[in-house]
């Protein structure tokens, strides 16, 4: 049980992990980011290539994966959702998930329906593990994630409330039309959010890899996985995420001990339980949900 | 200003109304003079028009953006094979199993449309993933190996052919029917109300969430309808294949090519597609990209869709659903730029 328990947090920290670019981008931009997931296993994607083909380890790979991830990201902010956002709150939706779309197909058209892990990549960090006192074996990657993503969150909230580029991404995030009267640029301000969004997808996508095996279609997964653990998180600071996490990934462990099917579904009902409990008795609309960084962070 | 006429159609439209009586009943004969796969094909555009129109009152006129449609479609499928097994004529299992996908709807809709925008659309992703989980539990189902509508199998192959492109037509032109008259009448200008502005609409007492609750059960019950029918035609049912997510993304794109709140660009839409898919289904997986940058290229470039561009353009109103004012006095311009503030703003109030 304990065990279990210990296994559950950890895997929580990978949830947080996927889920913090999506609440991040939705907190400043208004916008859910439907190739969320998608974006995550092209750099999975990206990251075996690199391994794979050129012999270059996943965790090195990263230093040319990331940057690149930042560059989708900001180029997806400034060619795609800046325009769709324009013409209202509905289009982004569908723009996005014509994006997820294409990201999908077009990965399974160059690699195939087979699975892939980066696991074979990383030497015996895949299987290692350290003995706890109660003979819990804990792996040393879910330690690893665990630890990234805290750090993560937290380089994140110190990023947000002490630096000038922070301060802009947050002003616009409240009022884009102020901001920008106050001399923020706005444009700017959301291109590099995007840009800090996909770097955090990156990162997730590579842990995706080295943890378990993925797809062409394993984006719609990680999606509405890294959204639960967000709503399920909710309001409050960016360490909301990482509690959403741990709930959501204790919730499929509690569901796969009561079922064998069990592990998707008790995280579905645990995201419907919290969500119908959250609207029922704050009576938040969307942005208390979600409502993440932007004002409360500081 | 002179006193204005209220129109609620043009020539055109009056046109237009014939030519759909004729169209359908040219369709309702034409099984006599078609190949076998022919008639498949037609049943398979029926009820891809039942998806657009659907998915379009849900999105176009609601509102409400969901990517989880396909749990309607999916949960008409599974209750037909329910209900068959259970004894019930499989014809009639079709459209009892849309009636109770309906009637489940109701419930989810007081939860789910308390969400906004993105929440929605993927809170519905989330609804199609859990049902689509527990309908594999269902030990009549196999798990993904899936089942069949066997009792189907007592009739003779042809007459049931026909017999399923007559529900499709059918059950098209009723939906389309009631859709049609539900937006023509007084909750078809709250409708379009809420669509322009909830705001403003709520403030002026249109009731905005039960407005939004009828559409939403309407478009469970009609995409319920779509799925029954398709698990009618190709007789096995997996659940990974009824509860994909495919099925909205072909949704997504009849509508925003075909045009995205207007009555006929859904229509227009799903007939693109079913051409589409007719010559370039064969690509496979670049079919499938093709689609989703297309979608990704209306939506940035073409927002309205091709109806809603033409629509705006010529001034077209073929299936008109809203209002138009005319002055008694002189023809107006159909694009209403030269019209008055106040006839403009009737003009532009898009069907």
């Amino acid at each position: 049980m304990m065990n279990q328990i210990v296994q559950g947090v950890l895997l929580g920290g990978y949830y947080a992990l996927i889920a913090c670019g999506l609440s991040f981008m939705f907190s400043v931009m208004r916008i859910i980011n439907l190739a969320h997931g998608s974006l995550a296993v092209l750099s999975a994607f990206a990251l075996w290539l690199l391994a794979s083909r050129f012999h270059i380890p996943p965790f090195l790979g990263l230093l040319v994966v990331l940057p690149l991830m930042a560059v989708i990201g900001w180029a997806l902010q400034r060619f795609l959702l800046e325009r769709s956002a324009r013409g209202g709150a509905l289009l982004p939706i569908l723009t996005t998930f014509g994006l997820a779309i294409v990201i999908d197909n077009v990965l399974f058209e160059q690699f195939g329906a087979d699975t892939r892990s980066l696991a074979p990549f990383i030497g015996s960090l895949s299987y290692d593990s350290w003995e706890w006192p109660g003979s819990i074996y804990v792996g040393k990657l879910a330690v690893i994630i665990f630890i990234a993503a805290v750090l993560l969150l937290g380089g994140l909230q110190l990023f947000l409330t002490r630096t000038g580029l922070g301060r802009s991404i947050r002003a616009t995030s409240e009022d884009p039309d102020t901001a920008g009267l106050v001399g923020v640029d706005a444009r700017r301000a959301n291109a590099v959010a995007a840009a800090i969004a996909m770097v955090t997808v990156g990162l997730a996508g590579a842990f995706l890899g080295m943890r378990a095996t993925f797809d062409p279609y394993a984006g719609a997964t990680q999606l509405l996985f890294a959204f639960e653990a967000a709503v399920i998180g909710g309001a409050g600071s960016l360490w909301g995420t990482l509690i959403g996490g741990i709930v959501l990934a204790l919730a499929q462990t509690l569901g796969a001990t009561v079922h064998p099917q069990g592990f998707l579904i008790g995280g579905h009902l645990a995201f419907l339980i919290v969500l119908f409990i959250r609207l029922y008795t704050s009576g938040l609309g969307l942005r208390g949900l979600l409502g993440l960084a932007s004002g409360k962070a500081s | 200003m002179s006193a204005g006429v209220i129109e609620r159609g043009t020539a055109a439209s009056r046109i237009a109304g014939f030519g759909v009586a004729a169209i359908i009943l040219l369709l309702a004969v034409a099984p006599q003079f078609l190949s076998a796969g022919a008639v498949d094909r037609m049943t398979a555009l029926f009820i891809y028009v039942i998806l657009a129109a659907m998915w379009n009152a849900l999105a176009g006129f609601g509102g409400l953006v969901s990517v989880g449609q396909q749990v309607f479609f999916g949960l008409g499928a599974y209750f037909a094979i329910r209900l068959a097994n259970a004894g019930l004529n499989p014809f009639v299992s079709l459209f009892v199993s849309a009636i109770i996908v309906g009637a489940v709807s109701w419930p989810i809709s007081l939860f789910m449309l308390r969400l906004k925008n993105g929440e929605f659309a993927i809170g519905m992703w989330v609804i199609a993933a859990l049902t689509h989980l527990l309908v594999n539990l269902d030990r009549l189902i196999q798990g993904e190996t899936g089942t069949s509508l066997i009792s189907l199998n007592v009739y003779d192959a042809s007459m049931r052919r026909v017999t399923i492109y007559w529900l499709a037509l059918g059950s098209m032109a009723a939906l389309l029917a009631i859709l049609f008259g539900l937006l023509r009448g007084s909750t078809g200008a709250a409708i379009r109300a809420i669509r322009d502005n909830e705001d403003a609409a709520a403030s002026v007492g249109v009731r905005v969430t039960g407005t939004k609750r009828l559409l939403f059960v309407l478009a469970a019950f009609g995409i319920g309808v779509s799925g029954a029918l398709w698990l009618a035609t190709s007789i096995t049912f997996q659940p990974k294949t009824y509860f994909s997510v495919q099925w909205t993304a072909y949704m997504i794109f009849m509508v925003l090519v075909g045009g995205i709140g207007t009555f006929e660009g859904a229509i227009l839409g799903a007939l693109i597609f079913f051409l589409i898919e007719t010559w370039f289904g064969g690509a496979g997986v670049w079919y499938l990209i093709g689609l989703g940058a297309t979608a990704l290229v209306f939506s940035l470039l073409l927002p309205r869709g091709l109806w809603g561009t033409l629509e705006e353009r010529f001034g077209w109103r073929l299936l008109p659903v809203g209002y138009r004012v005319r002055l008694a006095a002189a023809a107006v311009d159909p694009a209403g730029e030269t019209a008055s503030s106040a006839q403009t703003k009737t003009h532009r109030e898009k069907a």
